[in-house]
């Protein structure tokens, strides 16, 4: 096959309204998205939300239901081997030939991948070092701690040196020291290469990708910039309160200061006179809500602004957002 | 390109083999069981001929190749069907129980790349250990005159019947990801193609000769004979193009199920 001239698209990856049915059970749905050379996409939601599914179809490893899916110029279904030897992928279970050692895995990969004689023996021991695997290269796979079968598949997904790195939950199953690793190698794989890559771990993302797509049960929730995630769905300050006093009479007082959305008692018990505050968007009523308790005789103990973790963040948006094209 | 992929695919599977346990237990299990088929026809082919030694003129009707030699390749050819799922139950089973065929089929290769290299691995372990057995014939020439042509023959009939199961094989290995349930099928399968011309005296002469000609059992006999007709050698090939064919149509949809 004569290799076909790619359109040298701004957009690396472009998703138009792609659906895939199992079945008669959606995956994923009417999901659209384009993603820039060079950019780190995450793929955020909770587990069975789609986000395997969407990364197979953009490595032509399932066709869409509907909807297409174009990678560096090329439809992953009508140009799949043009799409297929641009695109390195680590599916989530990192599903290796356990019997063949380091080199001979590295090698097949890319013998498949097209690479031939010298070349691919440079870009093997390229990947090797580039990975850390060098030391265990004559090790049969197997035999290879979790940590360096990652590293392993990682190094499959790039021996190609391919324009596109699809990594599902590359961390899952790794001790802490064996993430901090892999999340450094994934940083320094960035640059010309577009890496998009799925996590249910939301520190993930804000530690790897600047943008950050929200899949929740097949349907994209929200598609932003990590920090604008943060801010634009903050639905305002969430304030936790500590107040002495009858709790009908302190949150009845709270909920008629300005800007104040809802008051619900936190604590019981030892824990009693606890109170969180949400407010409403772009309102700080922190101080009106201290001037309004002791104003009002209770004895004010303390008062803070919480911060919306992405966790939180995550959680709203999982939980309003499933039906709809919500893009906050 | 396409052909060095293949071959790639080919050396893969063929290192898998020998990598595991799998080519060695199944290579000697064969051939064990093929020496005690031989040492007892042999053994009985002793014991008629001291017999005859008595009466001269009976000992006409003795001969090596009725008595040895083809009873047998007759019995290697049973033992294959046995002995041939084993050999191809997990070549696409496995890949697809392990998630391999995740990362195989997101590699720019063709289901046929696939299906080819993974059909000829088996097939050379197989050519390997039917190479193993020509120990009998060569025992057989280092103390009698057995007649050359019907052990050419009959190796040719084994050969391509074993392609043929080896082929069958690769197919039940694609519908399902369990080995056991493409070993099963495998079997049984192939267990009716070989004995389908039982039923022809019961049933219409034309679906007789229908059964009959499907019979894997029907062509391998005049292998055994030691005639080579190339009209048994293309009933072996079509048969082996057939699930090929088949297996690579399952590759596809399997993909379209999801």
């Amino acid at each position: 096959m004569a290799p076909k001239a790619p359109r040298e698209p701004v957009e690396v990856i472009e998703v138009a309204r792609l659906t895939k049915y199992y079945a008669d059970r959606p995956a994923v749905l009417d999901v659209s998205f384009t993603v820039a050379r060079g950019e780190i996409v995450g793929f955020l939601g909770p587990n069975g939300a789609g986000k395997t599914t969407t990364m197979r179809m953009l490595t032509c490893f399932l066709p869409p239901t509907a909807g297409t899916a174009r990678v560096a110029g090329f439809d992953t279904l009508s140009d799949s081997f043009e799409v297929r030897r641009r695109v390195g992928y680590l599916p989530e279970s990192v599903p290796l030939y356990r019997d063949l050692t380091v080199a001979a895995y590295l090698d097949f990969i890319a013998t498949l991948k097209g690479l031939a004689g010298a070349h691919r023996v440079r870009r093997v021991g390229t990947v090797m070092e580039e990975c850390g695997v060098s030391d265990v290269r004559n090790r049969p796979i197997g035999r290879l701690s979790r940590g360096y079968r990652q590293r392993v598949g990682i190094a499959q997904a790039l021996v190609s040196d391919p324009e596109v790195l699809i990594l599902d939950e590359p961390t899952v199953g790794l001790d802490p020291r064996q993430v901090v690793e892999i999340r450094a190698l994934i940083r320094g794989l960035a640059g010309d290469r577009t890496i998009v890559l799925s996590t249910h771990i939301l520190s993930e993302v804000s530690a790897l990708c600047r943008r950050v797509l929200v899949i929740n049960r097949g349907r994209l929730v929200s598609d932003d910039y990590t920090s604008n995630l943060a801010r634009n769905l903050q639905r305002g300050l969430v304030l936790d309160v500590v107040a002495r006093g009858p709790a009908e009479g302190v949150s009845g007082t709270i909920r008629g200061v300005g800007g104040v959305r809802e008051v619900a008692a936190a604590g019981s018990g030892d824990d009693a006179g606890r109170y969180r505050v949400a407010c409403a968007a772009g309102e700080d009523p922190r101080a009106a809500v201290a001037a309004a308790l002791v104003g009002a005789g209770y004895a004010l103990e303390g008062l803070t602004a919480r911060d919306v973790s992405l966790e939180e963040i995550f959680v709203q948006l999982v939980t309003e957002g499933g039906g709809t094209d919500d893009r906050a | 390109m396409t052909a060095r992929r293949r071959f790639a695919i080919y050396r893969r599977e063929l290192a898998y083999f020998f990598n595991s346990p799998v080519a060695y237990v199944v290579i000697t299990v064969f051939l064990v069981l093929a020496g005690y088929f031989f040492y007892n026809l042999l053994g009985y082919f002793n014991l008629a001929s001291m017999q005859v030694m008595q009466s001269p003129f009976q000992a006409r009707a003795l001969r090596l190749t009725e008595s040895v030699v083809q009873p047998l390749f007759g019995n290697l050819a049973v033992l294959l069907l046995l002995i041939l799922p084993l050999l191809t139950m997990r070549v696409l089973a496995e890949e697809r129980r392990a998630g391999t065929a995740e990362i195989l089929f997101t590699c720019p290769v063709s289901d046929w790349d696939v299906i080819l290299g993974k059909y000829f691995a088996a097939l050379t372990v197989y050519a390997t250990m039917l190479a193993m057995t020509a120990v009998f014939p060569a025992l057989l020439a280092r103390y009698a005159e057995p007649e050359p042509g019907p052990i050419v023959a009959g190796y040719l009939g084994l050969f391509l019947l074993g392609a043929a199961f080896i082929a069958m094989g690769v197919f039940f290995s694609s519908i399902s990801d369990n080995q056991v349930v493409a070993g099963v099928a495998t079997f049984g399968c192939g267990l009716l193609f070989l004995l389908v011309g039982w039923v022809a005296p019961l049933v219409s002469p034309a679906l007789a000769g229908v059964l009959i000609e499907i019979s894997v059992l029907e062509h391998f006999a005049a292998f055994a004979q030691g005639v080579v007709d190339t009209h048994d050698a293309v009933f072996y090939a079509g048969f082996v193009v057939c699930f090929l064919f088949l297996a690579v149509r399952v590759l596809d949809s399997n993909r379209w199920r999801g």
